[in-house]
């Protein structure tokens, strides 16, 4: 069968598994979804199907994004549509099962919604859910919905269909077409990609290379994870396009370490792409020849920088080099070479399928087409969302994350993990651009936001910031090397108590020389989560400089925890789950903390009943209680009121 | 090196051509089997890829993957990313540690367990996360570090 009647065949294979004659049951297994429990449940949905005698397909698929309510499963009956059931248990799977396809009831109570136009039985539409609805799904359009170890499924959906389009065009118009649907770089810095194609073919030289830098290695960032997962082709697709329009043979794919599924996954997809004839020499019968490669990293966050990554790939330490020359001009083996990002490849393949004009005609002036974001944190709707770019960050942290949870405020909201920067409650009606963002002193990233609230404190953060940055340097450059090490001593220090009230001068001082000193984006960018902290929290700092309070109650040398004697009923609960064995205290007897064995960790405060609430945790202030355990009045003062 | 050793190595070799670029996949196949990399062995890759030995420890120590002493037979990680940070990741540690008796980054003496911290799992949605072996835990309390770890100690 030639590529043609392949995907005739898969796309009415598609239409048939979506029309088709026996129940299906979808699985969510993509890591997040495993890490729930759902492949717990394949075993319990078997075994119900078999009790009943039902003929049923079982499909694995990846990940939607609604992460926070995995594992997630979907059914459908023959001529119904798809419904979808959220954090589904071993315990209540069976009966869900039982109860829809031998009973005829689908549990609207349990059921999240239906894939369909119209609602049904009771059961509001999938796609009216609050995180999807402002969702704009492009690259992620078949993620959840098809088995991403089928390529069949991706085809069957118009997959490979970008590359036919492109292989039709000239490599030049196709560069056009990237160019003028306005695609950025999705990996951070947003480069425009049309333009750094056109470099790269424009370079001379016969062998060329093109990369997708898979590293992802911003703590609390997963798009590129969840895509890798959910749909590997999609990359696969506009790697092959990229190299139609550059001119490149050899392809390497450089994935982190600490994702084995998604490396299971694209070892596989390049399996099946062999088979269908789309990697190799000729591709689908015409002049395009492409290797694909798949290296795993080894574990160093330096290395998703593109120098970098090019000296792991070449057996060396991963360690930056000054640009220019750039990649385009001397890459990898020291020939022209293109990296981009994983987003960024599968949106490439999605301009080529439906057009520049399409794309652009989503997001903003000057940040065209759609952006995946990792919504995580103090946030109810923990997981992956795709919204177009000029999204205000309140529609995407507020409508579409749900909020705060626990009724807690909303005090920061991190973007662009450790090159990134920390955005006040005042900065909530900003739009998530490319130049907005870097306004702010923060970054678009690759897409990761983490979400704090009041409890988590700004000084604390930074300090976390540099501690990463500072061991992840890769030592090369003195600024990064010194000048992180000298930024975290001093945030140590502020953290502690120690700080001096020159201090926070002293750090902006530093950062600048860093930004200004620093050979490769790893240092140049390390400072912005101090800057942005110093600039929108500089009262938290200066209450741990001048005050040694911590407002947020979250630096433990700054804290205490004390016991109320007016609230202790002598429950004996703290004494007990005291892990320092720091509490003294006795029948009826009002506990005591002792302060020099306390560790801080909140157990006492943590497992204190609330209808006592007798644990105080403070900072900056000393409460006044006795030193040893006293006779409780608690009780008989709540008696008296009783009695009043 | 043991005869057992060296048999693995003769039938690792083989798989590759011997180039220079092939020194990290080399050096991630032999652990996967070895489960770290002895002196030894590193010397012998530095004979088979024709690679200096100072070159062979850069790498190996550069690269936070690899290990120059033996590790435990379970790998218990924990997640100190952005995410798990802000969502008490600190005390998930605390706990692993006092229940394996080991700090981070340590193996324990009956070669049982290995603890270390990690950057982030991508997992950030389940926040805070930990690792054992290729399973992955999310949600976690002091109270599942007990479950998933029992007494271990
Ligand atoms: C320290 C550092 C880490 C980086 N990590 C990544 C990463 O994990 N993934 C990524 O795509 N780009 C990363 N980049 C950016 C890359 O150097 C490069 O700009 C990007 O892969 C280009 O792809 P794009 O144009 O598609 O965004 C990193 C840059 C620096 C300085
Ligand atoms: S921050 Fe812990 S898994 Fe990402």
């Amino acid at each position: 069968m030639n590529f043609e009647e392949r995907q005739k065949k898969a796309i009415a294979d598609w239409e048939e598994l979506e029309r088709g004659a026996r129940p299906r049951i979808y699985i969510g297994s993509a890591t997040c979804g495993r890490a729930a429990g759902a492949l717990k449940l394949v075993g319990v949905i078997e075994a119900e199907l078999a009790r009943h005698n039902i003929q049923a397909d079982i499909v694995h698929v990846g990940c939607i994004g609604l992460c926070y309510l995995e594992p997630l499963v979907d059914i459908v009956k023959p001529g119904r549509p798809r419904i979808s059931y959220a954090n589904v248990t071993p315990r209540n799977v069976g009966k869900i099962i039982e109860e829809y396809l031998v009973n005829d009831n689908p549990s609207p109570e349990l059921a999240l919604g239906v894939l369909s136009e119209t609602a049904l039985d009771g059961i509001g539409r999938f796609s009216d859910l609050p995180m999807l609805k402002p969702q704009v799904r492009i690259v992620t359009a078949n993620c959840g919905i098809i088995d991403p170890e089928k390529i069949e499924h991706y085809v069957g959906r118009g997959g490979y269909g970008g590359l036919v389009r492109a292989l039709g065009m000239t490599p030049e118009q196709v560069i056009e077409e990237i160019k003028k649907s306005g695609l950025r770089g999705r990996g951070g810095a947003g480069f425009p990609t049309g333009m750094k194609w056109e470099f790269c073919r424009k370079a001379p030289g016969d062998t060329k290379y093109i990369i997708c830098n898979a590293d992802e290695g911003d703590p609390g960032a997963f798009m590129n994870r969840s895509l890798l997962e959910s749909d590997p082709h999609s990359l696969l697709e506009g790697m092959l396009i990229g190299a139609y329009a550059m001119g490149a043979t050899e392809a390497y794919i450089y994935v982190r370490a600490e994702y084995p599924l998604a490396v299971e996954r694209l070892k596989l997809a390049l399996k099946q792409m062999e088979e269908w004839g789309l990697v190799g020499d000729n591709i689908l019968a015409s002049n395009l020849s492409l290797h694909i490669k798949i290296k795993e990293g080894a574990g160093a966050f330096v290395c998703g920088e593109e120098t970098a990554l090019i000296a792991s790939i070449e057996g060396r330490r991963g360690m930056p080099r000054p640009r220019p020359p750039f990649p385009a001009q001397a890459g990898l083996w020291g020939k022209p070479t293109n990296i981009n990002n994983v987003e960024t490849w599968a949106d490439a393949a999605s301009i080529m399928r439906k057009g520049a004009e399409w794309y652009a005609g989503h997001g903003a002036e000057k940040s065209k087409g759609t952006k995946t974001f990792a919504l995580a944190g103090k946030i109810n709707n923990t997981g992956l969302v795709e919204v177009p770019l000029g999204t205000p960050l309140r529609k995407i942290i507020y409508e579409i994350g749900g909020g705060i949870p626990d009724g807690k405020a909303f005090k920061a909201v991190q973007t662009g993990g450790p090159s990134g920067g920390c955005l006040p409650a005042s900065l909530l009606d900003l739009h998530v651009e490319y130049e907005s963002l870097a306004q702010a002193g923060a970054i678009m990233g690759s897409g990761g936001m983490v979400v704090m609230d009041e409890d988590t404190c700004m000084v604390d953060v930074a300090r976390y910031f540099l501690t990463f940055t500072q061991s992840e340097s890769c030592g090369k450059c003195v600024p990064c090397r010194v000048g992180t090490r000298k930024m975290l001593d001093i945030l140590e220090d502020i953290t502690k108590g120690k700080g001096q009230p020159e201090d926070i001068d002293l750090l902006l001082d530093l950062s600048e020389a860093i930004k200004a000193g620093s050979l490769c984006g790893l240092g140049q960018t390390a400072p912005n989560p101090v800057l942005t902290t110093v600039r929108y929290f500089r009262d938290e700092y200066e209450a741990h400089v001048r005050e040694q309070r911590c407002p947020a109650l979250a630096c433990k040398d700054l804290i205490a925890f004390y016991i109320l004697p007016d609230k202790c009923v002598a429950c004996g609960i703290c004494l007990r789950n005291c892990p320092a064995q720091a509490i003294a205290g006795a029948k009826k007897m009002v506990h005591v903390i002792d302060q020099s064995k306390c560790t801080k960790c909140s157990t006492c405060l943590d497992v204190c009943p609330v209808k006592f609430s007798a644990v105080a945790k403070v900072s900056g202030e000393q409460i006044e209680v006795p030193g040893e355990p006293t006779p409780v009045t608690a009780l008989e003062r709540d008696k008296v009121a009783a009695s009043k | 090196m043991d005869v057992k050793t060296g048999n693995k190595l003769q039938e690792i070799f083989p798989r590759y051509k011997g180039r220079p670029e092939e020194l990290i996949p080399l050096l991630q196949e032999v652990q996967a089997e070895l489960g770290y990399l002895p002196e030894d062995v590193l010397l012998e890759i530095s004979h088979f890829l024709k690679v200096p030995e100072s070159t062979l420890y850069g790498v190996s120590t550069f690269y936070a993957q690899f290990k120059l002493n033996p590790v435990g037979k379970k790998m218990v990680r924990v997640c100190r990313g952005t995410a798990c940070h802000v969502r008490g990741a600190a005390k998930v540690l605390e706990e692993a540690e006092k229940r394996l008796g080991i700090k981070d980054g340590e193996t324990t003496e009956d070669l049982e367990y290995s603890l270390e911290s990690i950057a982030c799992f991508g997992s950030c949605a389940l926040a805070p996360v930990m690792v054992v072996d290729k399973e992955v835990h999310g949600r976690m309390t002091t109270a599942r570090v007990k479950d998933v770890l029992g007494n271990s100690k």
